[in-house]
């Protein structure tokens, strides 16, 4: 299921701007890698070129080449649509389709797989989605009702429950609690420590003590200025960015010195 | 226990602005109310004696008024939806072009385009109509009688003229066509983005991301804006009156030369000539019309308020 990411030398353009530069990393399958850093130093645009959903924005394009088990994003004819269909995507503010039940949000990525599910398997797999999201004994008895009905933390599981449907190698989450309360963040960090069994998972966190408490790795992403591109400064195990990193701009970032 | 001495109560101070203000939206608000009024009652009193009147007073063969008015009713709806059913898919079609397919340019361009058609009077589309369209597909007509004049709607003879209710219909969806569109696109622009990327993430193609985001996203708004088609194809006056020759039939074939009229033209071609009781038969025609249109957009809201609690308003 899941898969072993490497980056080699990516920079990412938005029109004549580079957003992001030069980044060189490897991810072990089955592990969790946070990315920190200041708010538009590019991890955000970075973790999106993993799946490629960058492209949504006219203009982006992207120099380097990311292999997943060894295979190029970025090759030719490499169907976007595809690579989106392996690494599955978690995003900031949860978005559950408003228009669909809770079950139907759980089926809509395998639905577009084309699979004629009979309904016992289309049960099954809404059962084992939802279990695996944590979700399943709060919202069992309302399958049906709409998924926007629910509260932010148990729509973000929902998201969660999505993406891990279509049974994907990667799933990346880009700030995934930002917009929850504690306890709600409780329930995804401890989702995310059952989710590293099976999955490979990549996130973007503004939360210092989130990185340190879920991820096994931690990249340290900065900006030398507003204009200039981001690039990957420090990528370790997290308890060595954390407790002794090497350069000082993750020092000071991490201990809260900044600037 | 006591209880604490009843604070006084607050008033709120009253600023000039504020009072204008709701003044203002207060009397704009009973003014429709009062319009919507006025009609009704003039409709309503008007119409009443067409209700009883002799079997003389009608043209052609009706005994009664309901006789009279029955078909006119069918082809008021049936000319209106022939052309919603035209006119919405394609509408559909150009709203999502522009929306989420075309580049910027020529969607602004196609968007202009659109506006424009919008504003061509009905006097126009009418001559268009008998002048243009109307020859123009008769071979058309005259083939598919030939080929499919087994199908009900279909069926021969075919008019000479090309001017049959089925032309009628394709001018109407022309005129009815950039609303539709217009408003379509504007509610398909509204598409929150999170939901788009939320498809997308989940590896939907362009048309799957339209079918989970969009579409249903912009449900409400179609509707919406088929019924404001719909009112402007069942009101539609001058475009029927030009291209039909009228005749009191209810018939499903649209390519014959005997077709139903509708109540706007109908009024429209005999008003001038009516007296006495005729005008008020006429009237009545046009509370019918008025009651046809309050039903067709109670029906729209019903439809969008039904799966209200999946509008993702909540």
């Amino acid at each position: 299921m899941s898969k072993r990411i490497e980056v080699n030398d990516l920079n990412v353009y938005y029109g004549s701007f580079r957003a992001v530069e030069g980044i060189t990393l490897e991810i072990e399958p089955r592990t969790v890698t946070a990315f920190i850093g200041p708010s538009g130093c590019g991890k955000s645009t970075f973790l999106r070129t993993l799946n490629r959903m960058h492209e949504v924005i006219p203009g982006a394009r992207v120099e380097g080449e990311v292999l997943i088990d060894g295979n190029n994003l970025y090759g030719p004819g490499v169907d976007p649509v595809l690579v989106r269909r392996q690494v599955g995507m978690v995003f900031q503010r949860p978005n559950p389709f408003p228009t669909m039940s809770i079950k139907e949000n759980v089926l809509a990525g395998v639905r577009l797989n084309n699979r004629k599910l009979s309904k016992s398997d289309a049960d099954d797999l809404v059962e084992k989605s939802l279990q695996g999201a944590n979700l399943w004994n709060e919202v069992k008895d309302r399958l049906d009702r709409p998924g926007s009905g629910l509260s932010g933390g148990q729509q973000q599981r929902l998201c969660i429950a999505r993406a891990i449907a279509v049974s994907p190698e990667v799933i990346l989450m880009d700030e995934p609690c930002s917009a929850l309360d504690p306890i709600s963040t409780l329930a995804i960090e401890d989702l995310i420590e059952e989710l590293k069994q099976e999955y490979t998972i990549v996130i973007v966190t503004h939360n210092m003590q989130q990185a340190s408490r879920v991820s096994d790795k931690t990249a340290f992403f900065n900006i030398a200025g507003t204009g200039k591109p981001g690039k990957l400064i420090e990528y370790a195990d997290t308890t060595t960015i954390f407790s002794n990193p090497t350069v000082k701009a993750t020092e000071d970032y991490v201990s809260g010195r900044f600037g | 226990m006591t209880t604490a001495p009843a604070a006084p109560a607050i008033k709120a101070k009253q600023r000039p602005g504020d009072r204008v203000f709701s003044t203002a939206t207060v009397v704009s608000g009973s003014l429709i109310l009062v319009t919507l009024a006025a009609v009704a009652i003039f409709l309503v009193a008007q119409a009443l004696p067409a209700f009883t009147a002799e079997p003389t007073a009608f043209k052609g063969d009706a005994e009664n008024f309901w006789q009279y008015v029955g078909p006119l009713v069918f082809g008021t709806i049936w000319a209106a939806a022939l052309a919603l059913l035209m006119a919405v898919p394609v509408a559909i079609g150009i709203a999502l072009f522009i929306s989420h397919y075309a580049p910027r340019r020529l969607a602004q361009a196609l968007g202009y385009v659109i506006d424009l058609l919008a504003a061509v009077p009905s006097v126009v589309f009418g001559l268009w109509g008998i002048t243009v369209l109307a020859p123009a597909v008769q071979p058309f007509y005259t083939s598919l009688t030939e080929w499919f004049g087994w199908f009900p709607l279909f069926a021969g003879p075919v008019s000479g003229t090309g001017r049959t209710i089925l032309t009628v219909a394709i001018v109407l969806a022309v005129m009815i066509l950039p609303i539709i569109t217009a408003l379509s696109r504007e509610v398909f622009l509204q598409t929150p983005v999170l939901h788009e990327e939320a498809a997308l993430a989940l590896g939907a193609t362009r048309w799957e991301m339209i079918k989970l985001a969009v579409l249903p996203f912009g449900r409400p708004g179609i509707i919406s804006a088929s019924m404001l088609g719909l009112g402007r194809a069942l009101g539609e006056t001058m475009v029927v009156a030009m291209v039909l020759s009228p005749a009191a039939v209810i018939s499903f074939a649209v390519l014959q030369s005997q077709n139903p009229t509708t109540i706007a033209a109908n009024i429209a071609l005999n008003f001038p000539e009516a007296h006495d009781i005729g005008v008020n038969i006429l009237i009545a025609t046009g509370l019918i019309l008025f009651v046809i249109t309050l039903a067709v957009n109670m029906l729209a809201r019903y439809i969008v308020e039904r799966r209200k609690d999946f509008s993702g308003a909540n």
